[in-house]
């Protein structure tokens, strides 16, 4: 199985393709529906976004509240597609991977091509299994939205399948 | 007359919150493991490990099953020879969601204001079905919904006349509309009949049932239907993850009532493959 670790390059995401499996480890970035909603206001305003987003991964991800002595709870994806209309502007600027479950709309397909990023599946409803490839986890933006904070991960080897690959195939085949 | 301290209630519904979230029912467990042995597409397969993997790290780790630990939705049939005593019921309910939701980690999904979502993210408050019902008995389930599979839940007010095909076509493709976005494989909950409030609770309910309509012979209409509908979406290729295979729903659970001369209520509400609850009688 590949292993790829981040900051991600398009070098060495081009050779990933739609349906091949990996390994993940590294630096990722949890953000959902506000999180994102603050992102496309912030690029709107001309203001900063809480990391930058040039080679950083992206996973919609709000997980549980941390059980004591525990690094994170519970923490599986959320459907990618409420992020849709918010994900071609990221890419604009230069985010290079997302991790979700669930289908993409056309929009973010043809970004994914035109910015050369990738989008990767993660294991759908198996958030404790996930929770034991975070080794670590902090708030660093939006403390206020919660479990929809933007929290920084450390993971090690995140078993991903690539949804849709830098040529814009998808795993789930044409809409 | 039987006299319960609605203390009694916040407990126990703190208890039962704590244990739908974290251990994954039994019916469901076994339904995934017929599904294992049953599925032939390889990834589907090893996907379907992994998901039976995470109920038992859930388990051993004592953390949710699933990030998204949903909107508690609690059912409670009360006899009706039962006199509560202490605060009010809801409040006994909604004092015993936090009270688990907070105790267990569980995550604080609900936001207060639907429309601006305003304002912090908090534990509740959960949605209350009662029943009454005769004896002196409270029956109490609690069983929190995750919204990447309530989202695709449907209602449409059939006409008295039409053909089943056209139901089961409309139940199919709630499935198949949801795709691999819900997380598959799926439990089918179907509501036929009432009003088109109660199909939609119908729907609901029809999760509490058991998951076995896979195995089960068929014993009447509704078990046929089951079977039936099952039958065809699993022939939708959704599989789990969405990644194909033959195993697209655990089940379908049907629930009917009675309804109007002039109508045919019909409700799907989907429910993701980690479908938990959790019951106690008081
Ligand atoms: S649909 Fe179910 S399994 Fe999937 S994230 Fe939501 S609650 Fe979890």
């Amino acid at each position: 199985m590949k292993r790829i670790k981040t900051p991600l390059t398009r070098e060495g995401i081009k050779n990933l393709k739609a349906g091949e499996n990996v390994l993940l480890s590294g630096t990722i970035y949890t953000a959902r529906d506000q999180a994102h909603k603050r992102f496309a206001e912030a690029i709107k305003k001309g203001a900063k976004l809480p990391f930058g987003l040039k080679g950083e991964v992206i996973y919609y991800c709000g997980p549980t509240n941390t059980p004591k002595g525990k690094v994170i709870g519970s923490c599986g994806p959320t459907t990618s597609s409420r992020m849709d209309k918010f994900t071609p502007a990221l890419l604009k600027k230069g985010l290079t991977a997302m991790i979700g479950k669930g289908g993409r709309s056309e929009e973010v397909i043809k970004a994914v091509r035109k910015y050369g990023a990738v989008y990767f599946l993660a294991p759908a409803g198996c958030g404790a299994l996930i929770a034991e490839k975070v080794k670590s986890a902090k708030i660093v933006a939006y403390k206020d939205l919660g479990p929809e904070a933007v929290r920084k991960l450390e993971v090690k080897d995140f078993p991903l399948v690539v949804g849709i690959d830098m040529k814009g195939a998808s795993v789930y085949g044409k809409k | 007359m039987k006299i319960i301290r609605t203390s009694t209630v916040t407990k126990a519904v703190s208890r039962l919150c704590i244990e739908a979230n974290i251990n994954l029912r039994k019916d469901v467990l076994a339904a995934l493991k017929s599904a294992c042995r049953r599925e032939t597409n390889p990834r589907a397969k090893n996907f379907i490990r992994d998901i039976i993997k995470n109920a038992s790290i859930a388990k051993r780790n004592n953390i949710a099953i699933c990030q998204d630990t949903g909107l508690p939705v609690v059912f409670l049939e009360i006899g009706q020879g039962i006199q509560f005593t202490g605060v009010d019921l809801n409040k006994a309910v909604q004092k015993g969601i936090e009270a688990g939701y907070k105790k267990a980690g569980l995550r604080n999904s609900i936001v207060t204001d639907p429309v601006c979502r305003k304002g912090k993210q908090v534990f509740s408050p959960g949605i209350i079905h009662t029943d009454l019902v005769s004896g002196s008995r409270l029956k109490i389930t609690v069983l929190p919904k995750g919204f990447g599979c309530e989202n695709k839940s449907r209602l449409k007010m059939f006409n008295p006349t039409v053909d089943i095909a056209e139901i089961k076509e409309f139940i199919v493709a709630a499935v198949r509309d949801a795709g691999p976005d819900a997380c598959p494989p799926y439990i089918v909950g179907v509501g036929i009949g009432g009003t088109a409030d109660y199909a939609c609770l119908l729907a609901k309910k029809a999760l509490l049932k058991k998951v076995t309509s896979y195995e089960l012979p068929v014993t009447s209409y509704e078990s046929k239907l089951e079977k039936d509908l099952l039958k065809e979406i699993n022939k939708l290729n959704i599989g789990p993850m969405g990644l194909g295979g033959k195993i697209t729903a655990l089940a379908v659970n049907i629930e009917t009532q009675p309804t109007h001369i002039a109508g045919l209520p019909v409700a799907v509400n989907i429910s993701c493959h980690a479908l938990r609850s959790a019951a106690a009688l008081l």
